[in-house]
């Protein structure tokens, strides 16, 4: 027994040790290898996927696809991803440039998608370190032509997904409060724009802001004790926080038309678009209150609905110029937007790497996955109707 | 990345001498069990769905939004008064100006009764941008009926975005009947 804890206790050393280690490595490899001229024009990275049932291996490619990864042929694979999933996933990463295995594993329990989910999250992080969404949720809206709508959460592809209101009646804005089952959005449930606080685990909410006029556009802060929004209660639409119950709301702006609040991550600043001169900016105040920045955003004209990446490195947004655009800026304003693909209201994974947007197509919406870095798009899994307003949980 | 290439072979060696000792609490190798349930997980949705209006925080609404409640809507009464507006502006034009005076003549010759103005959008903007537009259009109808003599303690504004469109076309004259307030007089209810 005393040999086993010491056997246990050089283990965790040993663990902790290289964790650390590993996490100093990628923090200087960060900002040597990402700088904005990479977004968008990274080349994906060569893999091979081999003997897997189809239903394992079309999600394989679909988690690996929108997170930077391209399928070719074994032999001109930089890594060869191979196994079977007959009744449950087994699966290998093999670095073919280093000739060594770097993962290998087999998974059991839950449904085989489940598995595979869980196999391409080990694929990712024994590849690139960082860790993969293939087992995160994603919250959004499903609206009907009458514009009458619920909000819905999912698996991040789509898959799995379940009604989180019945009210019948327009609904909007889902928002996740970090780290928790629990979202705010906007419903008219009560005839009024009125925001909501939903915990997904006991199905019971509250109105946390009634008031006259829009409350709308939730946005929890990154540690959930506060939340974000758009209220006129004062005579024009203006960013306010509160806390997370709604109470002590408070007035940060006086600009006119604000929307789409949004936090940086260390919960310091609150980004959103206003109106200034007659046009359209994105800006940012100090969440405890202070001046209103104007965060430019040269060759980007008309941009509305940030999004600041976990990370703190990036904010996402879109352009309109006619269409609509999907662009992403560093936060510290250093360069000027990349302009990335058609689509709006962006959304970033927990990893900063993948956004989920809504794209227009015809008379509705459907939602896609982009990869910043190589622009690789896949759609979802759609509902049914119009499928908008993403928010992926973090 | 050379420090990250030492980490798997380590943990690996480490993993099986521990497996090997025969320690309680260890797994086979390699094997990950995923739960069946989702008891737990974020992103969950649990079983009830019980709504408590009642527990406003904040002291609740400031302006008294209940009174508009128990109101009979009548939207053909000033259905005739919509005023419209340019593209992505909630400038009141001139030509709406009629229109307006209407809806003031309308309250004012009636104070029992009581206005929702709904701000609505066209569909060329993105969402809750639009929501906060309407909001603007409603908001600028509302200051103007208060310089024609309308108390704005009678007048409550509801913004719908572009999810209220009369014309559900994708073309600029479907476009130009959605930029619009539409007026709905409130009545009180008989016998109240």
């Amino acid at each position: 027994m005393k040999n086993c804890i010491t056997i246990c206790l050089s283990v965790l050393f040993a663990v902790l040790a290289a964790a650390l280690c590993r996490g100093q490595s990628e923090q200087g490899e960060i900002q040597i290898t990402r700088p904005v001229s990479e977004l968008g024009n990274t080349k994906p990275v060569p893999v091979s996927i081999e003997g897997f049932g189809p239903e394992v291996t079309d999600i394989l490619k679909f988690d690996l696809y929108v997170q930077g990864f391209t399928f070719v042929a074994p032999d001109a694979a930089q890594y060869q991803i191979s196994g079977s999933s007959a009744d449950s996933v087994v699966g290998r990463v093999v670095d073919r440039f280093a000739k060594r295995t770097i993962l290998s594993r087999s998974y059991n329990g839950a449904a085989l998608r489940r598995q595979a989910h869980a196999f391409s999250d080990d694929v990712v992080l024994a590849i690139t370190g960082k860790k993969g969404i293939a087992q995160t949720r994603i919250a959004f809206k499903v609206q009907a032509a009458s514009g009458n709508g619920e909000i819905h959460v999912a698996d991040f592809d789509g898959h799995n997904y379940q009604a989180v209101t019945h009210d019948g009646t327009i609904v909007s804005a889902p928002s996740w409060v970090p780290g928790r089952a629990a979202l705010y959005y906007n419903s008219y449930k009560l005839n009024n724009p009125d925001i909501f606080y939903h915990n997904l685990n006991t199905g019971e909410r509250h109105v946390i802001a009634h008031y006259s006029g829009s409350n709308i556009s939730p946005a929890a802060s990154p540690d959930g004790s506060r939340v974000a929004m758009i209220m006129s209660r004062s005579g024009s639409p203006n960013v306010w926080v509160a806390n997370a119950d709604g109470s002590n709301p408070r007035k940060l702006t006086s600009t006119s038309e604000d929307s789409s609040p949004c936090w940086s991550p260390d919960g310091q600043w609150i980004c959103f678009a206003t109106k200034m001169h007659e046009r359209r900016v994105l800006a940012k105040v100090p969440a405890d209150g202070g001046e209103v920045q104007v965060i430019r955003t040269p060759g980007t004209p008309n941009p509305t609905e940030p999004d600041w990446s976990p990370d703190g490195k990036w904010i996402a947004f879109t352009m309109q110029a006619g269409e609509f655009d999907i662009c992403v800026m560093p936060a510290d304003g250093s360069a000027s937007p990349v302009i990335l693909v058609r689509g709006e209201d962006p959304s970033w994974s927990a990893n900063s790497r993948t956004l989920i947007y809504a794209q227009r197509t015809g008379g509705h919406y459907v939602l896609s996955l982009l990869d910043v870095y190589t622009k690789q798009v896949k759609d979802i899994h759609q509902i049914s109707g119009s499928d908008s307003e993403p928010a992926w949980a973090k | 990345m050379k420090m990250m290439n030492l980490v798997y072979p380590m943990t690996l060696a480490l993993a099986v001498t521990l497996a090997a000792t025969g320690c309680r609490n260890h797994r086979p190798y390699g094997v990950t069990p995923i739960p069946n349930g989702r008891g737990g997980q974020v992103g969950d949705v649990g079983a009830g769905n019980t709504l408590s209006s009642s527990q406003m925080a904040g002291g609740g609404p400031q302006t008294d939004i209940n009174s508009f409640d128990n109101m009979t809507q009548d939207r053909a009464a000033l259905a005739n008064y919509t005023i419209h507006f340019a593209f992505d502006s909630s400038t009141i034009r001139h030509s709406e100006d009629a229109n307006l005076q209407s809806v003031a003549s309308a309250l004012n010759s009636d104070r029992s009764t009581k206005l929702i103005i709904e701000g609505n959008c066209d569909e060329r903007g993105t969402e809750e941008y639009n929501r906060s537009l309407g909001d603007r259009r409603a908001l600028a109808a509302r200051e103007a009926l208060a310089k024609l003599g309308v108390d704005p303690a009678r007048v409550r504004t509801m913004s719908y975005g572009k999810d209220k469109p009369v014309d559900p076309g994708h073309n600029e004259s479907a476009w130009s009947q959605n930029r619009r307030d539409d007026f709905v007089l409130l009545h009180p209810k008989t016998g109240a």
